[in-house]
């Protein structure tokens, strides 16, 4: 029961909700871009949200499976096909035994999400499966997957599955697009640092369309535009930082702080992306434009609870359904 | 020992984004905030509230990362951002008062300072006016707490270097230092534990692991541990490297 990587992406990885915990030791957390795309491809399947899966950049891996299983693409839409016929993403798949997936282009978003059905065989380090590359742990041995790569699964087929001969699509699906589209503006909530902008910075980082530039990677997003003029400005000690900070740098740049940024920085934090946008952010990539929208702390946080909430509500209608499905099919 | 209760107003608690507080007491490297900051850490430790993820201790400040939704759950109406506030300000009033004179662990470090392993020393005599020898006479002549780890995997900041030993970053940062690698950058000194860029001045290296995946824990050192460095020859070293693998 495994998974083979009969060609590689340009960036294929194990990931989960990151490496909690270990940041007094400088450890990264990690984890997935797309929290929610991760999380409703493991509802799809059945499992926790919070279990591994594999994230893929394009051009994405080919994968091959050599044993039945039950799996779901989320996140975004490469152009999935199973052995040559086409598939939809945010549903359950149904993949037979020596059937492959590939993807064949670009059709919206930057980082799609494979579950697996029980999840993957790979062992955790310090409680996670997240793969760091920088310090070569977690994941499958610290590293990216390549071709011939063959990762374990922990189990094939649910049982109530195992008869039904159609592989494909099962007739349900995650409602999604408003993660991504209900506004064409990602938030943010006020950093420490925001007032030592200038009047003007500040309306132009509220107006201004910015561009995410090619240095862009899991660790941060370089943003481009007018540069950030401040009325003030002192060196500051390193302290704490988080997934979706956003420093001011020495240039008058900026950069968004992604999954794999460091656990401490030393930049001016101007502002922090609100938690229930940075799905959104994480489906942009280098040449993307975006615009900012100011929030106040309670609404950020109204926001995230509710996004959790979705995905608990997701996590438990997708199992009822896949029981229900499991009943009605039993001969 | 404990010191007396000296509750200062110079502390400030902000939000770190909707999922993480701070609290920051000022922006000064000293022993006295760094005392009192592992002893909010231990406060944390012993108060700990439900949802609570992380706690990264830094120069400075504390920053805790919480669940919101595992906080909301045992709260109930409160925003989340303003109830972490109140466990901060309660970390720091009662947290401050168990501020201890006690010592942390000490960790000797056998550091090589010859020119093959310290690309920068000719810089820093250069820039300092020190020769070689007074270099590591200051540099090993004091014990260094370890004052947080962050930036990479296992990376101790430790401070305060000897005033005639301060100098500045490189101009240009290196785009590859080596594991073990002993810098220094301002009050601070530290070692590189994994490869990775770097923009300290390097004055030397270390035989010892200080970053392995594959021990538990990862890292040698921790915040509030002590760093004594003490010098060996060359040939120490690569026995000790040898004696490594």
């Amino acid at each position: 029961m495994r998974v083979h990587v009969i060609q590689a992406g340009i960036l294929d990885t194990l990931q989960d909700m990151g490496r909690r915990g270990y940041g007094a030791w400088g450890i990264n957390v990690g984890g997935a871009m797309d929290r929610f795309a991760a999380q409703a491809a493991n509802a799809l399947v059945g499992n926790e949200a919070g279990e591994a899966v594999i994230e893929m950049h394009f051009p994405a891996a080919q994968l091959l499976f050599d044993t039945d299983c039950l799996i779901s693409v989320t996140g975004a839409d490469f152009k999935p096909y199973i052995d040559d016929v086409p598939v939809n993403t945010w549903k359950p798949l149904l993949v037979r035994q020596g059937s492959s997936l590939v993807f064949r282009g670009r059709r919206w978003g930057c980082r799609c999400y494979m579950a697996v059905h029980r999840g993957f065989g790979a062992a955790p380090w310090l409680g996670s499966i997240s793969t760091n590359l920088k310090i070569g742990a977690g994941g499958l041995t610290g590293r990216a997957l390549k071709k011939g790569d063959i990762i374990p699964l922990l189990t094939g087929l649910p049982e109530v599955f195992r008869s039904r001969a159609e592989a494909g699509a099962l007739p349900w699906s995650i409602s999604w697009e408003d993660v991504y589209t209900a506004d064409d503006r990602v938030f943010f909530t006020t950093g420490r640092e925001w007032n030592w902008l200038s009047k003007a910075s500040q309306q132009a980082f509220m107006e201004q369309a910015w561009r995410i530039d090619s240095r862009s990677d899991r660790m941060g997003y370089y943003l481009s535009g007018s540069p950030l003029m401040f009325d003030e400005r002192r060196e500051l000690l390193s302290s704490a930082v988080s997934f979706g900070t956003v420093q001011a740098l020495p240039d008058g740049g900026m950069v968004v702080l992604m999954a794999d940024h460091q656990t401490t920085g030393g930049y001016p934090r101007v502002a922090h992306i609100a938690s229930a946008h940075i799905p959104k952010l994480a489906q942009l990539g280098a040449g993307d434009t975006l615009r900012f929208a100011i929030l106040n702390l309670d609404d950020a946080e109204k926001m995230l609870l509710s996004q959790k909430a979705r995905i608990e509500r997701i996590v438990r209608s997708c199992l009822d359904k896949l029981q229900a499905y499991g009943q009605a099919h039993r001969s | 020992m404990t010191s007396p209760a000296t509750p200062d107003s110079d502390h400030a608690i902000y939000a770190l984004g909707d999922s993480a507080v701070t609290i920051s007491l000022g922006e000064q490297i000293d022993p006295r905030t760094h005392a009192q900051i592992i002893a909010m850490r231990r406060w944390i430790d012993a108060n700990r509230f439900d949802g609570l993820i992380d706690c990264i201790t830094a120069y400075s400040s504390l920053t805790v990362l919480y669940d919101v939704s595992s906080v909301k759950t045992s709260i109930g109406q409160t925003s989340v951002h303003v109830y972490i506030s109140k466990y901060l300000e309660n970390a720091y009033r009662l947290g401050a008062l168990q501020v201890t004179d006690a010592k942390g662990r000490l960790v000797t470090i056998p550091v090589c300072y010859a020119d093959a392993l310290a690309p920068d020393m000719e810089e820093v005599c250069r820039t300092t006016g020190l020769t070689r020898e007074e270099v590591i006479t200051l540099h090993t002549g004091r014990t260094y707490p370890v004052y947080m780890v962050g930036f990479l995997p296992g990376f101790a900041y430790l401070a305060q270097v000897d005033d005639r030993l301060v100098v500045s970053r490189k101009l240009r940062p290196r785009a590859r230092v080596e594991a073990g690698s002993v810098g220094v950058a301002g009050v601070q000194t530290g070692i590189y534990p994994v490869v990775s860029p770097g923009g300290w001045q390097i004055i030397g290296r270390t035989p010892l692991t200080m970053f392995d995946v594959k021990v538990d824990p990862p890292v040698l050192l921790a915040t509030g541990d002590e760093v004594q460095f003490c010098a060996i020859d060359h040939a120490a070293y690569q026995q000790l490297v040898h004696d490594r693998i």
